[in-house]
């Protein structure tokens, strides 16, 4: 069988695909991604279908059309990214993102805008602040001030057709690497492009597969890793979602590079999406002959393998890794030997990242300088980040290295949200970046410029983008020991000090929440956080300890204020609040005595109450029944 | 139940098992998937079929115990017929998640010892993260995703299922 995919019919889907483009006078994008999934776009999608069927617009939702007409093309793209807005509705040329949108809005969208050239204003993006309305994402400050590269084509392709990513000059740099290239042309390339790593350690990408492409072996392994476990980033889901052919090209690329013919993608079991998208796409590619035996007619193979995680957090971990693809405990090991070296199987192994291999494609259509161009001079290129937690614009973004913060939060992320729902930037207290292994940065960080050196020397790291913020009604305690819990839960127990020294750290935070501690807790914490540091083996273990010194450096007053005066500032600890009765918000209904178990509330109808806190044993009853929002202090 | 009956269903069993373990060839590098389609077919991992499995890979019985006890997502107890996944990754925490978590414990009278409900229609778990951020605080019930829950929408969407469930039987 020959099944081998050349140049001429590589080229030939693309030109199909460009012509049946100009077909297209009108493209209706429904936002296909888990965020918009979760809210209905799904329903709206099969309702404009519906629709559409029953008016004179010729619509189609696949291009198998051979005719010569023109035509509506309705699809599902991967995540757009503006996921707060869910579900979304783009439709292009017209420059109309709809936000929010409902199967009941889909009549008059079919009726005003598809049919009758108008925009259903209603539905359009209202700024939270001022109100103002913005009618695309060439508007949308959310959209506008990013600079998507890696992204760009999610939300714009059908992920799920080849031909689609063909269009878009997808497998043309795999075929010129494998062709074109010598092995040592490309990691050349790659070195001068100067990307790196961009799940976490930012190692240069070009010199980690030269590593590889020295090691003589028959057999050698490139590795994509998908294990995005750090909770608030789900870039890796978005990209293998929405682009998963980019990944599969970026891996064609690197293998290429350093002489693999086999390659793994270890993707979260908790991702279902991506996994079912990126295993269609790996399908695709093999029916149509660009992955199998002999890839380009170059007589060389190369196979693609899923794998599915089991729900290991330290997998991540390049060597714990490759010890589950083997079948094993995902425990790291010892470095040396590198897995450039033994890796998977014992044989020279690379490990890239989703986001970093997505970008590779893009650094070989356009060369390596014009990626060098981007971003600051160490930190070349753009950085996604999922920007969540207390922010008006909760979502997947993109901007080069060198961004501040305060773009980020204030203009791209709408401002910081209050606890009431408003948006006020004076709430910002922090953001946390770099998920369980990263920092925090504060408001005198607002203003700098983010890469990997300015991250470092805060006491912080890129990570993998997530970027969680926080408003002042959050307790930074409660923050650092909800990460303490969280690698606590996930060091795999082969290093003492990992194991059991993150135990006492969670213990030691505890009885500060629960307003046991004296200073010298404090200092406890403190020292065996650099003892965990320096005595684990691998980066779980390494970083767990940074959300610790990194609030324990910028916001130590509020340590302090829980264990000298036993007192949280935001009220969120439970042991150390006590309840109180707000007397000009309480209207004396007397719901509140009614509901208390213990009866501490007393008070005369009409007349403010009061609660005896000796009795109080702090169940929030009251504030729950309280139409008034009058008690304060407890959840 | 008769002797025959019992060998029967156990044959049925192992059938299966077989048929997952000559899909992966006996390949001992391939446990994790293999435990994962097992996992499957049962909802969890049943002692018996994991030291069987052992046998037929030709690897000792703590190996796959080792494995099935590393990773969070096997369970060595059965599973409720409806699994509620509340997502407790930073975004959702910061949004507080917590909240959910204590309604959902109280409504269906669990705890974090006592995890799935008597009647085994609900298992209640925590995620470090879904990914889902966008939605914060998210619960998952088997694969339907709900989004900017609060402890009260939370507690309405166990209700709706245990009416359903009323409905069926």
């Amino acid at each position: 069988m020959n099944n081998t995919m050349n140049i001429d019919t590589l080229t030939q889907i693309a030109d199909k695909y460009k012509s049946q483009m100009t077909k297209i006078t009108r493209r209706v994008t429904i936002c296909g991604g888990t965020g918009c999934i979760a809210n209905g776009s799904q329903n709206v999608y099969d309702e404009l279908v519906k629709q559409l069927a029953l008016t004179n617009i010729d619509a189609v939702v696949d291009l198998k059309f051979e005719d010569n007409k023109d035509h509506t093309y309705v699809m599902h793209s991967g995540c757009q990214g503006f996921c707060q807005m869910g579900p979304l509705v783009t439709i292009e040329p017209d420059n109309i993102q709809y936000v929010k949108v409902k199967p009941a809005d889909v009549s008059e969208i079919v009726l005003k805008t598809l049919a009758g050239n108008s925009i259903v204003e209603r539905l359009l993006y209202h700024d939270p602040v001022t109100g103002q309305k913005f009618n695309g994402t060439k508007d949308i400050p959310f959209y506008a001030r990013q600079n998507r590269t890696v992204l760009k084509n999610i939300g714009h392709i059908d992920p799920a057709d080849i031909k689609a990513y063909i269009g878009q000059k997808g497998y043309f740099s795999a075929y010129n690497a494998w062709t074109n290239m010598t092995d040592e042309d490309i990691c050349n390339d790659m070195i001068t492009s100067g990307l790196r790593g961009r799940g976490g350690g930012g190692f240069p990408t070009g010199r980690k597969w030269n590593l590889t492409r020295i090691e003589k072996n028959e057999k050698k392994y490139i590795i994509c890793n998908a294990d995005e476990g750090d909770p608030g980033a789900f870039m890796d889901r978005s990209i293998l979602e929405g682009n998963p052919h980019s990944v599969v090209e970026g891996m064609m690329i690197a293998a290429r590079a350093i002489g693999a013919n086999e390659g793994y993608i270890y993707v979260r079991t908790e991702y279902p999406l991506a996994c079912k998208r990126i295993k269609q796409a790996i399908n695709d590619a093999k029916n149509i002959g660009i992955l199998g035996d002999d890839v380009f007619g170059t007589s060389n193979g190369f196979k693609i393998t899923v794998m599915e995680g089991a729900g290991a957090f330290v997998c991540g971990e390049e060597t714990a890794l490759i010890a589950s693809i083997e079948g094993k405990r995902g425990m790291p090991r010892p470095k040396p030997p590198f897995p450039a070296q033994a890796g998977l199987f014992g044989k020279p192994t690379c490990i890239n990242n989703v986001e970093t291999l997505s970008a590779v494609p893009l650094i070989f259509q356009n060369g390596p300088t014009w990626f060098k161009a981007i971003g600051t001079e160490k930190s070349a290129g753009t950085k996604t980040f999922a920007v969540t937690g207390n922010v008006a614009n909760t979502g997947l973004i993109e901007v080069p290295f060198g961004t501040t913060l305060r773009e980020i939060v204030e203009n791209i992320g709408g401002g910081v949200l209050t606890e009431d729902g408003k948006v006020d930037m004076d709430a910002f207290k922090a953001a946390q970046i770099g998920g369980p292994s990263g920092g925090c940065l504060t408001k005198e960080h607002l203003d700098m410029p983010l890469d990997y050196e300015t991250l470092t020397a805060m006491g912080a790291m890129v990570g993998s983008g997530g970027l969680v913020v926080m408003n002042d009604q959050t307790c930074i305690v409660q923050i650092a020991r909800f990460f303490m819990r969280f690698t606590q839960n996930e060091s795999c127990g082969k290093c003492t000090i990992c194991r059991e020294g993150t135990k006492q750290m969670l213990a030691l935070l505890d009885d500060i929440i629960e307003g046991n501690a004296t200073l010298q807790t404090i200092d406890l914490l403190e020292e065996l956080a650099h003892s965990v540091k320096i005595g684990s083996l691998c980066g779980l273990g390494k970083t767990a300890p940074n959300p610790v010194l990194a609030t324990l450096k910028y916001f130590r007053t509020e340590y302090d204020e829980h264990v000298i005066n036993k007192r949280c500032p935001t009220k969120r600890c439970k042991a150390l609040t006590s309840a109180e009765i707000l007397a000009d918000k309480c209207k004396g209904c007397r719901v509140c005595i009614k509901v208390c178990p213990e009866g501490a509330i007393t008070g005369e109808l009409k007349k403010p109450h009061t609660i005896n806190k000796a009795l109080c044993i702090k169940c929030g009853a009251c504030a729950q029944a309280c139409k008034f929002n009058a008690i304060t202090g407890v959840a | 139940m008769s002797e025959t009956t019992t060998t029967s269903l156990s044959m049925r069993k192992f059938q299966k098992v077989c048929d997952i373990l000559e899909n992966y060839e006996y390949n001992n590098s391939k446990l994790v998937p293999i435990l994962q389609e097992i996992q499957e077919e049962y909802r969890y991992l049943p002692e018996d079929i994991m030291t069987f499995v052992a046998s037929s890979l030709d690897v000792p019985p703590a190996k796959v115990f080792g494995v099935a006890t590393f990773y969070a997502h096997f369970a060595l107890q059965p599973k409720g017929k409806y699994v509620i996944k509340v997502c407790d990754g930073t975004a959702c925490h910061v949004r507080h998640s917590s909240a959910l978590l204590d309604a959902i414990q109280e409504k269906l009278g669990l705890s974090d010892r006592k995890t799935t409900t008597d009647d085994l229609l609900f298992t209640l778990e925590t995620v470090s993260c879904l990914g889902a951020c966008g939605l914060a605080p998210v619960v998952v019930i088997n694969d339907d995703v709900y989004g900017g829950q609060t402890p009260d929408s939370v507690v309405i969407a166990i209700e709706n299922i245990l009416t359903k469930e009323a409905h069926n039987e």
